[in-house]
């Protein structure tokens, strides 16, 4: 088993990411330059939270040309397991593997602290060692998270359960003033339709070790390892 | 030999018109034996501006202490470095960005934030964490300020935090502390001082030293304009009047982004071995880097212009000498090995570009189209510019009435509220809520959560604690004094979280020292600096100096900020500010065992009193002196409260400092979900000295009650008095003293008073940054 964190210019969570899956958890883990054009060898892959080319032009707008995303398109088609976190979210809605869109966060300013998620959906490979309805403690730290689609867009997630996560109060329950960014139905987090790839606006990869305010985050990554280790019989 | 570019004939008048003095001009053409060209007088204006040269500040500078064994590089390099174990070090220093904050407040503050973080990584290490010692004007009561002035200090705030958050969240370093000061000095000419953390490998740092004749010189980075031309000069060297909006030109642009490639790149290439020497373009750009470098390393350096990436053309060789463009840097590399380092360099989309070599004749030598535009000895340059002993008298005194007691048995309820909602004691969470404080996950403690910022240093046991202080109400009314004190807060609320004060950087903001007055300020404020970092044993490892803080022939108050770093040998012994637990005792530490304020006397309590945050924010006095200070009393403290943490026998500790007790006390409850002090003091002195008078030498913690004998036992060992105060409770807040209630209100109408302040305060509108991510 083997995870790939991409590294474009501007990734700032690259080493975070990488210190959850190859510290914390103890799973080889490595590095992959946006230049690259293969994702050979590994069997999942993570995009990094930052700011991608500077976020010039609009999130993850130049990021999705990178060479990297080809592979990255062509490994998620495939089925491989695909996570964005924060600005890895943008840059796969940029690159159309992800629906929606984000806006500016209503308060119109960066936004920096702990926020609670509930666990939407146990159907994909970062979510599936949670218990249904499951509430994280995982910090956000974004400007634009205010997640949006289509009307008709937004049915079809809550259809096929594309939305994985939704921002709410530390108990759970579903609550407006939970939202930090004014999201579109206190979204945090979507996946495709197959589920094999999903992005999310907090950073459960900044939440892994009490030490550091939460380990909430880390049944995102431990779902990745049950996934690919059930997977890993039928593959070999 | 190249002719010599003589096409400008310049004149005293030039050099006048460039802030050099006749003997300074004198001086230039003596180094030089002949009158300079216009490129070298441009190159000697800006090394000798004070921004550069230190030419007031040098003399007094030398009584600081800043030897030590935990000290690896003192002042003189680009950071200081302090030993830190396990073959690392950590690299930090302060620095100021006041006037570009001014001018243009987001750039102004996103390229002071840059700057520093340059020089971090310079050296070779990895910036891990940034805090910001911010001044600015009143923004909340009407009656402190003109309308138009409130506004636009609320104008101020906003770009600055802007600029902070918009630099440090893309470069991705953590915002993690600080403080935040409001003063009516400070409206016409805010502060904005940044200091930055770095860790490196013992083994893996790099100085700004050009070695070894022929190799290469090379330009790495952002291209070169005209912007940020005389900002040295110009900008951080003279004082401000009606006009100086239009300085705007001279503020530099950040681009975060070009600064996190600039990292990435850079610390890949002085891992590969091919790098001798680096320095960041700072202030006076390619000047400064290519003359400092080459008077460390004793050596000379050779240039040409015409090789220099550019970003507009038709620049003269005076104007790509004095660029401030940002993120750019100038590295010494291995001959033979500068193509290894410009495909590196291009893997990360930068330009690097050898510009020239180092040479043994000691000259900085500046070419362009075959023509030699400047020619200077490179270490007279750097070495032998002016030196001020500038005249130094007392301003007179303050004759400002003191203020009263309020009669004993007054509720002091309202008196606490005001403190509590005054924008310098209320919470700063609006503020660093729009700061990454969390990127790079070590962040044990970040903004609120101790007295100091922790972080953790992965791969080791270990973490490093960061404060900054500087009371400028109390330094105008005593420089000295007040100076100690910023060392000793600073000092203390790192030994608050647990760690050991291990050394010092300041940033020493003050008017026009070539006012007497001023030059007396700023030569007691470094004497009590001095006095205070050799009694806690924290050496000054760098910092700067920054003068001409005044608009309009008005100085702010003189506002040292001190920085101090703390070591915490165990990083999970570190120890936050709030209360953790029901029922847990509540116990004032006072280390001034000698002194006790019932002993100081009425006279010299009331006139202590004047200068406290509460008697200005409450009773409208700001008079008086600053506190009396025992340093040995903050050195003891210090020690007790450094062992009691690693013994695991405190629940939570939080320096007293502004507002005195009752701040601290309530503090201490806020965040926590309805925990709030219940305590019972008792004294001679008057009721509201007891409740809000800021002496120093005391922190507040809370202790499961089984452990207070070891605690006491602990505390007895470094004579630190041990005064059981009352109990952690649930949703009322009480002080009584002598038995009579002082203090009582529900804990939730505090916090809510608190947390909300600085948000009402602001009336808070949209921000005009550029923010994305």
């Amino acid at each position: 088993m083997k995870f790939g964190v991409v590294v474009f210019p501007g990734s700032n969570c690259d080493h975070d990411a990488y210190h959850a899956i190859g510290n914390v958890l103890g799973q080889p883990v490595e590095f992959i330059w946006h230049q690259s054009s293969t994702l050979e060898g590994l069997d999942a892959v993570i995009l990094p939270g930052g700011f991608a080319y500077g976020d010039y032009l609009r999130t993850g707008a130049i990021a999705r040309f990178s060479p990297v995303m080809g592979a990255v398109e062509r490994f998620a088609r495939s089925g491989g397991p695909v996570l964005g976190i924060c600005n890895g979210f943008q840059i796969l809605m940029e690159a159309g593997l992800l629906p929606g869109a984000m806006l500016r966060n209503r308060g119109l300013r960066f936004i920096c602290r702990h926020v609670w998620i509930r666990v939407e959906t146990t159907g994909t490979p970062f979510t599936c060692a949670a218990r249904p309805g499951q509430v994280l403690k995982i910090p956000i730290a974004h400007s634009d998270g205010n997640y949006t689609a289509e009307p008709e867009t937004l049915r079809d997630l809550e259809r096929h359960g594309q939305i994985v996560f939704r921002y709410v109060a530390p108990d759970g329950r579903e609550d407006p003033a939970a939202n930090p960014n004014g999201s579109l139905g206190n979204i945090a987090g979507v996946s495709n339709r197959e589920g094999n790839v999903v992005g999310l606006m907090p950073h459960p990869e900044r939440a892994v070790e009490a030490a550091i305010g939460s380990a909430d985050g880390l049944v995102i990554f431990r779902s990745l390892v049950e996934s690919l280790t059930r997977q890993a019989p039928a593959t070999a | 030999m190249p002719a010599m570019d003589t096409d400008l004939r310049v004149t005293e008048q030039t050099a006048a018109e460039h802030g050099l003095t006749l003997e300074e001009y004198a001086r230039a053409r003596q180094i030089l034996g002949r009158d300079p060209t216009l490129t070298e007088l441009g190159i000697f204006s800006v090394m000798w501006s004070e921004h550069c040269s230190y030419k007031s500040s040098r003399a007094h500078l030398k009584r600081l202490p800043t030897g030590g064994p935990q000290v690896i590089e003192g002042p003189g390099e680009n950071a200081g470095v302090v030993d830190i174990g396990e073959g690392l070090c950590a690299v930090f220093k302060i620095e100021s960005h006041n006037h570009p904050s001014f001018v243009e407040p987001f750039q102004g503050a996103a390229t002071g934030v840059g700057g520093i973080l340059r020089d971090i990584f310079t050296m070779g290490a990895r910036p891990i964490a940034v805090l910001d010692s911010l001044r600015f004007g009143p923004i909340g009561e009407p009656a402190e300020a003109a309308p138009e002035l409130v506004a636009r200090n609320r104008r101020l705030v906003e770009g600055v935090i802007g600029g902070i958050s918009f630099y440090g969240n893309c470069f991705g370093v953590p915002t993690v502390g600080g403080e935040i000061g409001f003063e009516r000095c400070y409206s016409r000419n805010p502060l904005v001082n940044v200091l930055a953390l770095g860790i490196a490998r013992r083994d893996g740092l790099f100085l700004a030293q050009a070695h070894g004749a022929g190799n290469p010189v090379v330009y790495v980075g952002a291209r070169t304009g005209r912007d940020g031309i005389h900002g040295a000069s110009l900008l951080a060297s003279a004082e401000f009047n009606e006009q100086s909006q239009e300085k705007r030109p001279n503020v530099q642009v950040g681009d975060p982004f070009m600064e996190k490639l600039l990292l990435e790149a850079c610390l890949e290439a002085m891992a590969g071995g091919a790098v001798v020497a680096i320095q960041d373009m700072g202030a006076a750009g390619l000047t400064c880097s290519t003359a400092e470098m080459a008077s460390r390393g004793q050596a000379g350096i050779e240039i040409d212009l015409g090789l220099v990436p550019r970003r507009e053309s038709g620049m003269t060789p005076y104007e790509v000498m004095l660029s401030e463009s940002q993120e750019r840097m100038l590295l010494v590399a291995r001959r033979g090995r500068e193509s290894e380092l410009i495909e590196l360099f291009k893997k990360w989309g930068l330009d690097a570009v050898a510009i020239g070599q180092v040479t043994a004749d000691g000259m900085l030598r500046v070419l362009e189209g075959g023509r030699v535009v400047a020619e200077i000895p490179a270490r007279p340059l750097c070495e032998e510019g002016p030196v001020y002993a500038r005249p130094a008298a007392p301003p007179p005194g303050s004759q400002a009435p003191l203020a009263e007691f309020a009669l004993e048995g007054a509720n002091l309820g309202a008196g606490l509220e005001r403190v509590l909602a005054s924008p310098a004691v209320a919470s700063k969470r609006w503020v660093w809520e729009q700061y990454d404080t969390m990127v790079r996950t070590n962040t044990l403690l970040g903004p609120g959560g101790g007295d100091a910022a922790v972080l953790r240093v992965k791969g080791t046991r270990r973490a490093l604690a960061l404060a900054t202080d500087g009371n400028g109400r109390w330094c105008k009314l005593d420089p000295y004094v007040g100076a100690m004190h910023a060392v000793a807060e600073a000092a203390r609320n790192v030994a608050s979280t647990g760690a050991r004060p291990l050394a010092a950087t300041n940033c020493l903001n003050f008017g026009n020292p070539e006012k007497p007055e001023v030059m007396w300020q700023f030569s007691r404020a470094v004497d009590g600096i001095a006095a205070a970092c050799l009694a806690l044993g924290t050496p000054i490892t760098g910092g700067n100096v920054s003068f001409y803080n005044e608009t309009l022939g008005e100085p702010i108050d003189p506002t040292p900020i001190v920085g101090i770093l703390g070591l915490l040998e165990d990083a999970e012994a570190a120890l936050g500010m709030r209360f953790r637990q029901e029922g847990d005792r509540i116990v004032l530490l006072d280390g001034d065992s000698a002194a006790t304020a019932a002993a100081a006397g009425r006279a010299t309590l009331a006139r202590e009193f004047s200068s406290s945050e509460y008697a200005k924010t409450h009773l409208g006095v700001v008079a008086g002196a600053p506190p009396a200070i025992d340093l040995a009393a903050e050195k003891r403290l210090i020690d007790a409260l450094v062992e009691l943490a690693g013994s695991r026998l405190l629940r939570s500790a939080h320096d007293v400092s502004e507002g005195g007790l009752a701040v601290t006390l309530a503090e201490k409850g806020f965040g926590t979900g309805g925990l709030a002090a219940q305590v019972e003091l008792e004294g001679s002195e008057p009721a509201e000295w007891a409740v809000f008078g800021e002496r120093g030498a005391r922190a507040v913690v809370s202790v499961d009650g089984r452990q207070l004998a070891r605690l006491s036992e602990v505390a007895a060992k470094y004579n630190v008095k041990v005064l059981p105060l009352g109990r952690v409770a649930r949703g009322e807040f009480r002080i009584a003293f002598n038995g009579r209630e002082a203090v009582r209100a529900p804990a939730a109408d505090l916090e809510d008073l608190w947390t909300n302040a600085l948000a009402r305060a602001l009336a808070v509108s949209p921000p005009r940054s550029r923010m994305n991510g």
